[in-house]
């Protein structure tokens, strides 16, 4: 009689690190081949569709630059607040806010003559804003030891519906047709694009800038390591005398800050004006990508662009072969299942054991 | 294999000693039992004759629980057999175990807080039985083994070591042919202990046997005919350890001599006071915690303090009182060097030269699964520059790590590896040594040697006493006595979040320790011997 069982390991060897999120990548396409021939699709078609055809021209390079954005800078905020074991699920909510924030600076400034300060006092406000919308989970959580699974998850419809109320009501363009949206913003209120003929614009620089920056501040800095301190374990972190209610605040100050400042980015950079469809679903995404990205910013980097080719390749797959972007979901469940179960492999060493007792 | 299916002759296993029936009670022949690589039980033999106390003697790690685990059918064996009576038998689990008669006090209570002795004792039972008859059962049992009980009391009312009578009792009522005791005496005072030998005595005298673990030698010169002695996994003796020298048993523990603690205790009255302690009480944050209650004593330089005291009664609420972890609610609560500093965080303390290591090494004094270079920088952030300008000086970190393995004689895989895969007593060397090597003018330290094997434990006992010989005051927070009597210059009494004077070493007794440790009042005081 066989077994398979579980061993602890004494310590987890880097090379497995690196491997364990590739290893649930793969198992991710095995996954997706068995799913695109179940429906009738040629599977190696569209793998191609999906995961290679977007990286094949440069309007697909840039699409994919501009849907990474967005969730690379969710995703580094995102991965402090796991580090330090604060569950923060309300990134979409705070993306949402920060847009508010920002486009609020944008509409109240439309039609009148404006310097160049209206894009800085836009990118300011969403970062404010999306930072105070964080800090209301976390001060729940150190107050009334509320559960910030739950109410940073329930804040996230509040945004939302406060979304749909604006673009229908006080914010919406009074020439738009009676259409849910808000006036189309300025010049000055909008993203400079970096190249001719596409969408790329200055926020995919200031996320590579917010990457770098992150990197030396998890890897080199005390509090960097505050953070990690505190989520491996709590009660080493109060004997370094690092308070962890204030450390709450920070990450959470710092995932809303930098969800707020990605709402507003998209917000001034790629749609250029508020609707109601607005919030499509980055701040969810963008927590495949804190994991897959092993809580690292450059991991998320990785990530981010990697769930940002499974998007376009979405959309190259929903007009080339008719799948509904349902489709597109599950592959990014199954990726965050991988993810998960894979770690396993970081925690135990799997090992085949011959029981020798009947 | 022929051999598993008969039991093995009396030769086979080895001879045996003290009163030896012709067959024994419970034998184990050739147990192998392997976590991993790890052979934690390698060809084990043991037999325990009926109306024997057997003493199973090891070092922390050298395969006592396990062995016991495989006994009570909580592990099973990868290869070897278990004989009954001379039956070969498989014990699937503890309830197969114990319908044969095999009973056990593990070393951490299994009792559940919020009910009565009795219900405890009742649910544990096989069959059904009316609450009042159990509650008889147990008041019957306690009087005959001399433990006294009260039946309808909750138990969390209950002393440590009346919890530990409630366990006995539970084992008792199902009238085990073998009762285990894991580490019976750790938590007990001196007089609790006595009265523990005494039960043991009447329960052979009735023809039982007891399998006593421990590793404390003198109890088990005192307490047992026969000894089994278990080293890395396997057995490197028996003998009869009324026959051997303390100092025997431990080197056939250890492998080797243990290097003897040299320590003069001092009582210099007119050395300054470096930390003094005025009316401390604090609400413990924990809701089953004990809340100091006008708690002083003062620590003079070149001085270690004892604090006994059964674990429970406000050990790591005064840990973290001192250390600044939780703040006193005044400031002239907690004095260091004429500052008052009660209200001070601990890296503030840190700062004025104080340092601390705490009861759990891994969890709160070190984090499991970061390395030991970040691990110096937990208690060593604010204090050793490790950091410059909030960047982490990762060279000095592992300077740090170097200086102290080397200082300390940290054995370990690699030059920085996690904090998880280093044995007890090496990470303990290491977080003493990470505050030692600092040369603090205060050291707090909670268990110094908790669980730590018998070299590390006299290098860190050496360590403090050194530091003490250079000025430095050290409070050792501790259950040990005999670590107390070894290294401490006075010793006070914590109970019930409250602490007796200190009193000085020379001169006081364990029993005098032991009745205060009882919640008894303050015996006469010894004077200062000059």
């Amino acid at each position: 009689m066989r077994r398979l069982v579980l061993e602890r390991r004494s310590h987890t060897p880097l090379a497995l690190t690196l491997a364990s999120p590739l290893l649930a990548v793969a198992l991710t396409m095995l996954s997706a081949t068995l799913i695109f021939a179940v429906m009738g699709h040629d599977p190696l078609n569209a793998l191609y569709i999906y995961f290679v055809l977007p990286l094949s021209d440069a309007w697909g390079l840039q699409e994919v630059a501009v849907k990474a954005t967005p969730l690379v800078l969710i995703a580094i905020g995102l991965a402090m607040c796991y580090r330090s074991n604060n569950w923060n699920i309300g990134a979409e909510g705070q993306y949402v806010a920060g847009a508010l924030a920002g486009a609020a600076v944008a509409i109240a400034t439309h039609g009148q003559p404006n310097g160049p300060w209206v894009l800085p006092a836009m990118l300011l406000a969403g970062v404010v804003g999306g930072a105070l919308y964080g800090l209301i989970p976390a001060v729940l959580k150190t107050r009334y030891r509320a559960n910030e699974i739950l109410t940073s998850l329930m804040l996230v419809y509040i945004a939302v519906l406060l979304l749909d109320w604006l673009v229908r009501g006080p914010w919406m363009d009074p020439q738009g047709f009676n259409m849910p949206q808000t006036v189309v913003f300025e010049p000055e209120a909008t993203l400079p694009l970096l190249l001719e003929g596409g969408r790329l614009n200055l926020g995919s620089l200031i996320m590579l800038a917010v990457v770098a920056l992150t990197t030396v501040l998890v890897l080199g800095t005390l509090k960097g390591f505050e953070i990690t301190l505190v989520g491996e374990a709590p009660r080493a972190a109060r004997f370094a005398g690092f308070s962890e209610k204030r450390l709450t605040w920070l990450v959470f100050a710092v995932a809303g800050g930098l969800a707020g400042l990605a709402g507003t980015l998209e917000a001034a950079g790629t749609v250029r004006q508020l609707q109601p469809e607005f919030a499509v679903g980055y701040g969810f995404t963008a927590i495949i990508v804190a994991f897959l990205g092993r809580l690292n910013p450059v991991g998320c980097l990785i990530a981010g662009v990697f769930l940002a080719v499974t998007f376009i390749g979405g959309e190259n797959a929903q007009i080339m072969l008719q799948l509904p972007l349902d489709a597109t979901r599950v592959l990014q469940g199954l990726l965050l299942f991988f993810v998960l179960a894979c770690d396993t492999l970081l925690l135990y060493r799997p090992r085949l054991l011959h029981n020798t007792h009947a | 294999m022929p051999n598993l299916m008969a039991p093995p002759a009396a030769q086979e296993v080895g001879r045996s000693y003290g009163p030896t029936a012709a067959v024994p009670l419970m034998q184990v022949h050739q147990l192998v039992k392997r976590f991993g690589t790890l052979v934690a039980n390698d060809h084990i033999d043991l037999s325990v004759a009926a109306g024997e106390i057997h003493a199973l003697l090891g070092e922390n790690g050298a395969g006592k629980s396990t062995l016991v685990k495989m006994i009570y059918g909580l592990l099973q064996p990868d290869a070897g057999q278990i004989f009954w009576q001379g039956q070969p038998v498989a014990l699937p689990n503890p309830r197969a175990a114990r319908k044969l008669g095999i009973g056990i006090v593990f070393q951490h209570f299994s009792l559940f807080d919020n009910l009565s002795v009795a219900e405890n004792v009742a649910l544990a039972l096989e069959e059904r039985v009316p609450l009042a008859s159990v509650a008889e059962q147990v008041a019957a049992l306690s009087r005959t083994y001399g433990l006294p009980l009260e039946p309808k009391r909750e138990v969390w009312r209950l002393s440590v070591g009346e919890r530990q009578r409630v366990e006995i009792v539970r084992c008792l009522m199902q009238d085990p042919r073998l009762l285990v005791l894991d580490e019976p005496t750790s938590v007990l005072t001196p007089q609790e202990v006595e009265g523990l030998f005494e039960t043991l005595a009447r329960l052979r005298g009735e023809g039982r046997s007891v399998l006593y673990i421990s590793h404390k030698l003198e109890e088990i010169r005192n307490l047992c005919e026969t000894a089994t002695v278990l080293r890395h996994g396997c057995v490197v003796a028996r003998t009869d350890p009324r026959t051997e020298s303390a100092a025997g048993l431990a080197r056939m523990m250890v492998g080797g001599e243990v290097a003897q603690v040299r320590h003069q205790p001092t009582c210099d009255k007119d050395a300054p006071v470096r930390l003094a302690v005025h009316g401390l009480a604090l609400a413990s944050e924990d809701p089953h915690g004990t809340s100091l209650v006008d708690l002083s004593f003062e620590l003079r330089q070149g001085e270690i303090l004892g604090i006994a005291g059964v674990a429970g009664n406000g050990q790591d609420e005064l840990f973290a009182a001192l250390s600044g972890e939780w703040l006193a609610s005044k400031a002239e609560q907690v004095v260091f060097d004429g500052l008052p500093i009660g209200r001070n965080d601990i890296n503030a303390r840190r700062r004025r030269g104080a340092a601390f290591v705490p009861e759990e090494r891994l969890g709160h004094a070190a984090a499991p699964r970061l390395r030991l270079s970040d691990n110096a920088l937990v208690a060593g952030h604010a204090t050793n520059g490790l950091v410059r300008g909030g960047f982490l000086q990762r060279k000095h970190m592992l300077g740090w790590v170097d200086a102290v393995t080397l200082a300390f004689d940290v054995r370990k895989a690699g030059r920085d590896p996690e904090a998880r895969a280093l044995s007890g007593g090496n990470l303990q060397k290491f977080v003493v040594g990470r505050e030692v090597l600092r040369r603090p003018k205060l050291l707090v330290v909670a268990q110094p040697t908790w669980g730590v094997d018998a070299g590390a434990t006299s290098l860190i006992r050496q360590a403090l006493v050194d530091l003490a010989k250079e000025g430095a005051s050290v409070l050792v927070i501790s259950q040990d006595l005999d670590e107390l009597f070894e290294i401490a210059d006075r010793i006070a009494v914590i109970f019930h979040g409250r602490l007796s004077e200190a009193q000085p070493v020379r001169g006081l007794t364990r029993e005098a320790v032991g009745l205060l440790m009882g919640g008894s009042s303050t015996p006469p005081t010894p004077r200062c011997a000059t």
